[in-house]
């Protein structure tokens, strides 16, 4: 456990001003509380659509209703990435790193869905 | 020795060391899901037509679980916010929380994991309904229940059906207003039993397979999260900044368990 008791401000640091120096984001506290309210919100909100859109009819089959769901899971990654982590507001090298990963995770997905029907001869079982 | 660019950027990349380090490891760890989610679109659209489960997993548990993650996402990034702005105490309150919030969904996971694996699905080849399969939760087996000697027996809370592909869809209103009953079986009776488990069916192994990664991940991330929050915070006294630092590296991984689910959830309960 933590050996720190009383007032935890450091000696060395005394004023209360944000920690800037290593830091890319400026922070205010409230500002963030409230933020993180909408963004609690609208997961709230989003995960109720996927829910309702899973138990709804939509069409014949699940191929409609996969794809509508997971395009509002989508709109829920997008508020995790975007304003929990900071992808909004990042470094181009972070940016960089991360269209690397996209491009190679949308050519695993590509390669996944060019083969779903090419079962090599004798393995497929109907 | 002392370790360059800890808590001062680093001035060809505009970020501190760590930082960068974390996001090439989510990189990495982008593709390592990747490849199961993969493997979970081959295993279900070369399922036969009819036999990919349906409404197998509790939605409310799943979407408690979605907004436990959630919430706990937001009391971490509130931690690293309460760092910066010197609010030690702040921290400490956001981040216990977080601990919380990760230990409760843990439990809940625990929770439908032992729920699969006292579901039976039991094959009969003899007795009064030969040919059937018997399927539920187990109540009991027998102190003599010997399934390789045929001896005593086994009690299911469950149903009676003529077909593996009745337990498929749960989400038909047939299969949802069976009744279920306590129903006692002979080991003699039964010709195959099986749990829920994970070489029960491909969904099945697909799913013990991602949730159990996940759940690996959620319980590193705790482990990290509750060093930072007890014996790890000696470092605010000393060095606040990279304090500071190191919970929004956590953090950054934590938020990407979170987005990991954020997919689960939906591909695994919902469809």
């Amino acid at each position: 456990m933590s050996d720190i008791k009383g007032d935890p401000t450091p000696p060395a640091h005394p004023a209360p001003a944000p920690v800037l120096a290593a830091g890319d984001h400026a922070v205010d506290l409230n500002s963030y509380i409230r933020l993180c309210g909408v963004v609690f919100l609208v997961v709230v909100c989003t995960t109720s659509a996927m829910i309702a859109a899973s138990f709804a009819h939509i069409g014949e089959g699940w191929t409609l209703k996969v794809a509508l769901i997971l395009a509002i899971a989508v709109i829920n990654a997008f508020l995790v990435a975007g304003y929990l982590m900071h992808l909004l507001s990042e470094k181009k090298l972070i940016y960089t790193v991360l269209a690397f990963t996209v491009v190679f995770f949308i050519g695993l997905m590509g390669l996944t869905v060019w083969a779903t029907n090419g079962f090599p001869p004798g393995t497929a079982s109907h | 020795m002392e370790i360059p660019y800890i808590v001062e950027l680093r001035p060809d990349t505009g970020i501190y060391n760590a930082k960068l380090g974390i996001w090439l490891f989510l990189a990495s760890e982008v593709m390592l899901f990747g490849g199961l989610f993969s493997a979970y679109v081959l295993l279900r659209v070369g399922a036969e037509p009819g036999m990919w489960p349906h409404g197998w997993l509790d939605v409310r548990l799943g979407t408690i679980n979605t907004l436990l993650l959630a919430l706990s996402a937001i009391t971490t990034l509130l931690a690293w916010a309460a760092c910066k702005v010197r609010e030690f105490g702040k921290f400490k309150f956001f981040h216990a929380f977080t601990i919380l919030l990760a230990l409760t969904f843990l439990g809940i996971k625990s929770y439908e994991y032992h729920d699969k694996w006292i579901h039976y699905q039991i094959d009969l080849a003899g007795g009064n309904y030969p040919g059937k399969i018997a399927d539920g939760h187990l109540v009991e087996k027998s102190a003599d229940f010997d399934l390789a000697k045929k001896t005593g027996s086994v009690t299911l809370h469950g149903r009676f059906v003529d077909d593996a592909r009745e337990l498929m869809d749960l989400r038909r209103p047939a299969a949802r207003s069976a009744r279920l009953d306590e129903i006692t079986i002979q080991a003699a009776d039964i010709k195959k039993m099986e749990n829920y488990g994970p070489k029960h069916n491909t969904f099945t192994a697909i799913y013990f397979t991602l949730t159990g990664l996940h759940a690996l991940h959620i319980l590193g991330g705790t482990l990290v999260i509750s060093y930072l929050w007890g014996p790890g915070s000696r470092m605010w006294r000393r060095d606040p900044e990279r304090f500071t630092n190191r919970i929004e590296v956590s953090g950054l991984f934590w938020h990407f368990v979170d987005l990991v689910w954020i997919f689960l959830f939906p591909v695994l309960y919902l469809t």
